[in-house]
């Protein structure tokens, strides 16, 4: 049981990668550093709301300043746009691009702040399960903020850039927001336990194996989203969009799609996925290490290891392939002999058996390269 | 007028094999060519351990080591991911196989040659040749030194065989996927290791008592192989250093290189030339994963260092890729001075150097205007902005060591490299961005802030801003001696952009 809990959290993660892989043809190694986030904000917003075990953490007060500073611009690109460039006249650059990503962001970050009281409200009134699901929420709309964000700090620069430097800008981020999470203002370098918002009961027993509550919730949660995933990028105009441009952005920029918005939106669809998984992984294992422990990395690698058995750029083969590398993960240790310690290899030989046979992944298709 | 018959064009002198003949010169010349730069590495190195090293400060002949193995390190990763353009990311997982093989051959190799395991002892120490330790009265050459250099080879070796095992199958892939399976190798071979016993042998007896095969079992698992004797020296370091540069160079003006290189440009065409593209990228890895093994025994016995493979995992690997990446893909001497930076920059962001130096401020003054001169139309307002700031610095405080004037340096450097980084020549551009981080670092004090708290956030924004700002490296494909000129700004686009090949910007070769 596990192995299917944790296989869902590589399947969330994998999404990311996947998604991201299939439109930007980058491996996105700050993605795992996402996951972290998402898992030590679930921590940090249970402690705001006064959930926490330890000692307790106030919001922050740099960040409202910093929220409110992205508010200011904000309304200072929107006075600029509406009220003072139709006044001056014609020929001023206009500053959309500005005004709703500023607007976006700070609309969602007051959002967040908002629902953060909301939810220590809800606790006072002692309902945990209900707090837990907004707990998810806000560490979602966290690290959607922050996924948006580096898209654009970060990423947008090298659009055109050749994809190794793409590659070692990710490595930069991926390094960033490990060292930024141990500062002292941040999270700090000592390992603290999330608090768990269920019961530790066994459900029911498939065989002699136990499935805990916490397994459902984790595997419940994950399937959720899952589907709604599914819905969205198969099922909606926007997710239409991201299709057309992961088959090609030229094309799909002809057609009229806003090619930069939906790269936007991909990167904060992974990393809002990828906090769902940090938020359950806290739950299902709450004891958690500090945010540059090597014991996250390899997470981040196995998850991304999911997305190439899947087939990357799949996104049912990365939700099948972070099945798979779960519970072959669990088999191995629960069956093999000393498998507790030769996990890792059997992740990685899976991955590099795949790729020999079929380097395009379980639900892949091969690709031809034409000259 | 009638056309040469084959036979007679046959016989007639060809001006291109005269002109190779000639350049290849008699025996005597290439036994020259052959054993100059032997000669060279011994006297770099001797001069290194002799002379130079005991004038420095208790510190810095470490720091010097640690930037040679890393040059190595550099060095050999660019023969695959600078000239081939294949995207290796495990690197360090040969530079571990080297490593392991090296440690076990010199530590039981030694308990069985010399009857002790205890490297502490007279008796099983090497001579002065391969100690860090200064004022050692010793014999010149020792067995233990022997024993050293065989083990570092054989780690060597150990290293290119397993790059031929592990690049046969995998180069036959591209791009990305081959990146992925050299990053899974890397981790199966630290899972390896990390899951053998963790003990490490003592008793000379049983050493001798216990087969070679079995003896292998014993490196020391998750806990790391200890009680390794320290060979390592700046001899050994900086002879190999110069071994492996004068080889990457002879390598890339060679037929083969140029078959390495064809393949980074453009892998079809090469194919379509008759280079056979996967046999050349399967050597480029054997040879650049017999140096990373060299590299690997060479750390494992550096003084101070405790083996383990949780330190050569994925994340050293990056670590080299950085370095290759910042020096410029390709280019020799970028990626070594890039790992030369690359180890004193952490070192250099843990100790603050000292900022009062104002001749110093002058030579980067200097670099200042060159580039603001060089860059092809000069931002006239950069230029007004940076003379006014300094000017008035100086009327606030006419020294050169103000904290305004470091302000008006940094944040005109920081300008300069923001408006035009990717067209100032590489070594002004190094210049500046070493004046900047001491203009900053002067600031931060001033202000209280202590800066070696953010040293990893520091480097991992330099990482991201430099990735921006100047996609290709410091130097592109050039080397140091051309990379004075000035770079092209928008770099020549290849037909494989954004498609299979990963190499960085491509820049008309010099």
């Amino acid at each position: 049981m596990d192995g299917v809990a944790v296989g869902s959290l590589y399947a969330l993660i994998a999404l990311g990668y996947t998604m991201v892989y299939g439109i930007l043809q980058f491996i996105n190694f700050a993605h795992g550093d996402v996951f972290v986030l998402g898992a030590w904000v679930s921590f940090a917003a249970a402690g705001a709301v006064g959930l926490s075990v330890g000692d307790q953490t106030a919001v922050p007060a740099w960040l409202v300043w910093l929220l409110g500073a992205v508010s200011a611009g904000a309304l200072a690109a929107a006075l600029y746009e509406f009220v003072l460039r139709p006044r001056l006249g014609a020929g001023r650059p206009p500053a959309t691009r500005l005004t709703w990503p500023l607007a976006g962001v700070s609309v969602v970050g007051w959002g967040t702040l908002l629902l953060l009281v909301a939810t220590r409200g809800v606790v006072a009134g002692g309902s945990h399960t209900i707090a837990g699901g907004m707990i998810l929420v806000l560490a979602m709309s966290t690290c959607g903020l922050v996924g948006f964000c580096l898209e654009r700090l970060a990423y947008k620069p090298l659009r055109s850039a050749p994809r190794l430097n793409v590659l070692i800008t990710a490595i930069g981020v991926s390094l960033l927001l490990q060292n930024l999470g141990q500062l002292e203002w941040m999270f700090g370098t000592r390992p603290d336990r999330m608090p768990t918002l269920v019961p530790d009961t066994v459900l029911f027993r498939i065989g002699h194996v136990p499935v805990r509550l916490v397994d459902v919730m984790v595997v419940a949660t994950a399937l959720v989203l899952m589907v709604l995933l599914d819905w969205l990028v198969f099922r909606t105009k926007m997710g239409r969009a991201m299709r057309a441009v992961s088959f090609s952005p030229t094309n799909a920029a002809l057609m009229g799609v806003d090619v930069d918005k939906v790269i936007s939106f991909t990167f904060v669809l992974g990393s809002v996925l990828a906090a769902a998984a940090g938020f359950l992984y806290g739950q299902k294992y709450p004891g958690l290490n500090q945010t540059a422990a090597a014991g996250w990395v390899l997470l981040g690698l196995k998850a991304f290891v999911a997305a190439v058995i899947g087939g990357i750029g799949n996104i049912r083969g990365a939700m099948l392939g972070g099945l798979l590398i779960g519970l072959l993960e669990f088999f191995a240790v629960q069956y093999v002999p000393e498998g507790a310690s030769l996990r890792d290899i059997f992740v990685f030989g899976a991955l590099i058996l795949v790729l020999l046979v079929r380097p395009s992944g379980v639900l892949g298709k091969a690709v031809t390269e034409k000259v | 007028m009638t056309l040469p018959t084959p036979t007679a064009r046959r016989e007639a002198p060809n001006p291109l094999m005269e002109r190779a003949a000639a350049l290849r010169g008699s025996g005597g010349m290439a036994a020259v060519r052959g054993v100059a730069p032997v000669l060279v590495a011994l006297a770099v190195g001797l001069l290194l351990h002799f002379a130079i090293a005991p004038q420095l400060p208790e510190f810095y002949p470490r720091v010097i080591l640690d930037i040679g193995i890393n040059v190595i390190l550099a060095v050999s990763l660019t023969m695959v991911n600078g000239f081939t353009g294949q995207f290796s990311m495990g690197h360090a997982a040969f530079m571990a196989v080297g490593a392991y093989t090296a440690a076990t051959l010199v530590y039981y190799g030694s308990a069985r040659l010399m009857g002790t395991a205890d490297f502490a002892s007279a008796r099983a120490h090497a001579g002065v040749l391969s100690t860090m330790l200064q004022g050692r009265e010793a014999a010149f050459f020792t067995l233990g030194d022997g024993i050293f250099i065989v083990a570092l080879l054989a780690g060597g070796i150990a290293a290119a065989v397993c790059g031929y095992l592990v690049g046969l199958p995998s180069l036959r892939l591209r791009g990305d996927y081959l990146a992925i399976v050299t990053l899974g190798f890397g981790e199966i071979v630290r899972v390896i290791i990390q899951s053998q016993t963790t003990d490490t042998l003592y008793d000379v007896e049983v050493i001798k008592a216990t087969p070679w095969p079995k003896l292998m079992r014993y490196m020391g698992g998750p806990v790391g192989f200890t009680g390794l004797p320290s060979y390592t020296s700046l001899f050994w370091v900086w002879s190999l250093t110069v071994v492996t540069l004068v080889v990457a160079f002879r390598l890339k003006v060679s037929t083969f290189g140029r078959a390495f290189l064809s393949i980074r440009e453009d892998e079809i065409a090469a194919e379509a030339m008759g280079v056979r593209t996967t046999t050349y990228k399967v050597r480029a890895f054997v040879i650049a994963a017999f140096f990373a093994g060299i590299a690997g025994g060479l750390y494992a016995h550096t003084i101070g260092i405790q083996l383990n493979a949780g330190e050569l995992a994925f994340m050293k690997s990056f670590d080299i890729i950085i370095m290759v990446v910042l020096g410029g893909m390709g280019s020799i001497s970028g990626a070594a001075i890039a790992a030369g930076i690359l180890t004193v920059l952490p070192e250099a962001l843990r100790r603050p150097p000292p900022v009062d130096l104002p001749w110093f401020l002058l030579v980067m003054a200097a670099a200042w205007v060159a580039a603001l001169l060089l860059i092809r139309r000069p931002k006239w307002w950069l230029i007004a902005v940076t003379a006014l700031g300094a000017a008035y610095a100086w009327w606030q405080q006419p020294t050169l060591a103000s904290p305004l004037m470091f302000w008006t340096v940094a944040g005109s450097g920081v300008l300069i490299l923001l408006f035009a980084g990717r067209r100032v020549p590489g070594l002004i551009g190094l210049a500046i961005a070493v004046t900047c981080y001491i203009g900053v670092r002067s600031a931060a004090e001033r202000a209280g802030i202590k800066l070696s708290d953010y040293r990893m956030v520091l480097y991992a924004l330099a990482l991201i801003l430099m990735m921006i700002l100047r996609p290709q490296g410091f130097f592109g494909v050039r080397e140091l001696w051309t990379a004075w000129r000035v770079q092209p700004l928008h770099p020549r686009r290849s037909r494989a952009e954004g498609g299979e090949s990963g190499t960085a910007g491509r820049v008309p070769t010099a």
